[in-house]
């Protein structure tokens, strides 16, 4: 593999791309936000819809998320913009623990436009510094890798997630790491998985978060039936939640499980192979990984799914000869010869490798060349 | 040239790599050892969906990946096409 390059951050944490986020503490901020990122180009605005009257663990979840977000290493400065001072510290002194520049503006007192002035300013001197930083050596163990499948179908547990899957092992090896997740969507094999949990206490805590979220599914009177698999999943073949979740865990190498994280938590167990509870919606799953410190992903796909994030780039992988064909712009990785058998699946690692290595020294993938930047937050209960 | 792909030896279903017609006689291969079956369709199977690969009764395991991914909601031929008409899951 070529030498990589990458963005050492403060911390030591390593980034691949080099955002100036202005991130709105709340919905109402999302227009100041916007006018900064409109006035100062190079910056990267989030707008989002929640951040008020939230409380407890969703309030948790909230500032977890924001100062996640800011905190992950492909992002160089933030701007953080509030209605209220107190909740806007919080998540700058958050992100400030990184020890990267970050700045927090609150609009209460001064009003849409002076807000925008002054942290126009501030962003402006952020960009110029941003743009001044130079990509340095690094490594694979200085990666963190997110992975979550989508639009899947027979295809995906055939030939994309087992490619995602060596790749997986190889970076494992290599002594990154690397998350998954999609709680729900484990059904049908969520016992594989808390088999290959590092401890028995890891398996204990596993099988919690997984009773707990299919409780809660189940608590609103329904079942995962009607949703899980999804119209898209049937039309390209799968038939069931086991056989999904079996094309699911494919993707997931065979390395012991050392952590089970909880949505947006960045790992304190060293380097390898984590769970994150998480929603197995793409963007909630993304976005949340992301605001645990990943730095790229590997999206497997069937049928066809287009997500993207703004703060990690996305790396489409499908084995679909049809979608290979008839969605081309979005697919980064084709590897249907793996049906066709004119591959095999350490040719198709390889390439999967190969991509990483272009992403991560600059190439954009086809979610950011087409511009899908879907950044989505996970929302526990109503708020108060 | 093979036209569906079963995953391991003991699964009871293939996956068609290519679209099969009803009718047509297909060469099924086993992606854990490189062992080729034929298998005579009896229906028309789009790509990546399910081709029975044994007989089974009403209500038994649908085996794939070596794990049961559901059961049968009536007998299944060898050569069926394999789908939510005639297997569901055992979770609900």
């Amino acid at each position: 593999m070529d030498q990589l390059f990458g963005y050492r951050r403060e911390n030591g944490k390593v980034g691949i791309r080099n955002h100036v986020v202005i991130l709105p503490v709340d919905d109402i901020s999302n227009a100041a936000c916007e006018a900064v990122a409109n006035q100062i180009k190079g910056t990267l605005p989030l707008p989002h819809a929640y951040g008020r009257l939230q409380y407890g663990a969703d309030l948790d979840l909230h500032f977890r998320t924001m100062i996640g977000t800011g905190s992950n290493p492909n992002v160089a400065a933030v701007i953080v913009i509030g209605i209220e001072e107190n909740w806007t510290k919080t998540i700058v002194d958050g992100i400030a623990e990184t020890g990267k520049p970050v700045t927090g503006f609150s609009i209460e007192g001064f009003g849409d436009l002076e807000t925008v002035r002054q942290a126009s300013w501030k962003a402006k001197e952020y960009v110029q510094w941003a743009s001044e930083l130079q990509k340095v050596p690094v490594e694979l163990k200085d990666l963190t890798v997110s992975i979550k499948c989508g639009e899947s179908d027979t295809t995906t547990g055939l030939g994309s997630c087992p490619t995602v899957s060596q790749a997986v092992n190889r970076l494992v090896d290599a002594g990154a790491t690397v998350f998954f997740g999609e709680t729900s969507e484990l059904t049908g094999g969520e016992n594989l998985i808390a088999d290959r949990m590092a401890t028995p206490d890891l398996k204990d805590k596993f099988m919690a978060v997984y009773n707990n979220y299919i409780e809660e599914i189940e608590s609103q009177a329904v079942d995962l039936l009607g949703s899980q698999p999804t119209q898209g999943n049937i039309k390209g073949g799968l038939s069931t939640i086991e056989e999904k979740a079996l094309g699911n865990i494919a993707k997931t190498g065979d390395k012991e499980v050392i952590g089970v994280l909880d949505p947006a938590e960045a790992p304190s167990n060293g380097n390898g192979l984590y769970f994150m509870d998480t929603s197995s919606a793409a963007a909630e799953c993304i976005t949340l990984m992301a605001a645990g410190g990943a730095v790229v992903h590997f999206f497997p796909t069937g049928q066809g799914n287009i997500i993207g994030n703004p703060i990690e780039p996305v790396i489409k992988v499908t084995a679909n000869p049809d979608t290979a064909e008839t969605m081309s712009e979005h697919i980064d990785v084709d590897v249907k010869g793996l049906l066709s058998r004119e591959i095999n699946l350490t040719q198709a690692g390889d390439q999967l490798m190969t991509c990483l290595q272009r992403t991560v020294n600059g190439r954009l993938t086809s979610a950011e060349a087409l511009g899908h930047q879907e950044f989505v937050m996970t929302k526990l209960y109503r708020s108060a | 040239m093979h036209k569906f792909l079963i995953h391991n030896q003991g699964d009871h279903v293939g996956v068609a790599t290519s679209p099969i017609k009803e009718g047509e006689k297909v060469t099924g291969v086993y992606m854990d050892n490189d062992e080729s079956m034929e298998v005579t369709s009896h229906g028309d199977i789009p790509l990546g969906h399910k081709i029975s690969v044994v007989d089974l009764a009403k209500g038994e395991s649908v085996v794939k990946y070596q794990v049961a991914i559901g059961e049968t909601t009536e007998p299944l031929a060898k050569g069926d096409y394999v789908h939510t008409h005639n297997i569901k899951t055992k979770r609900w």
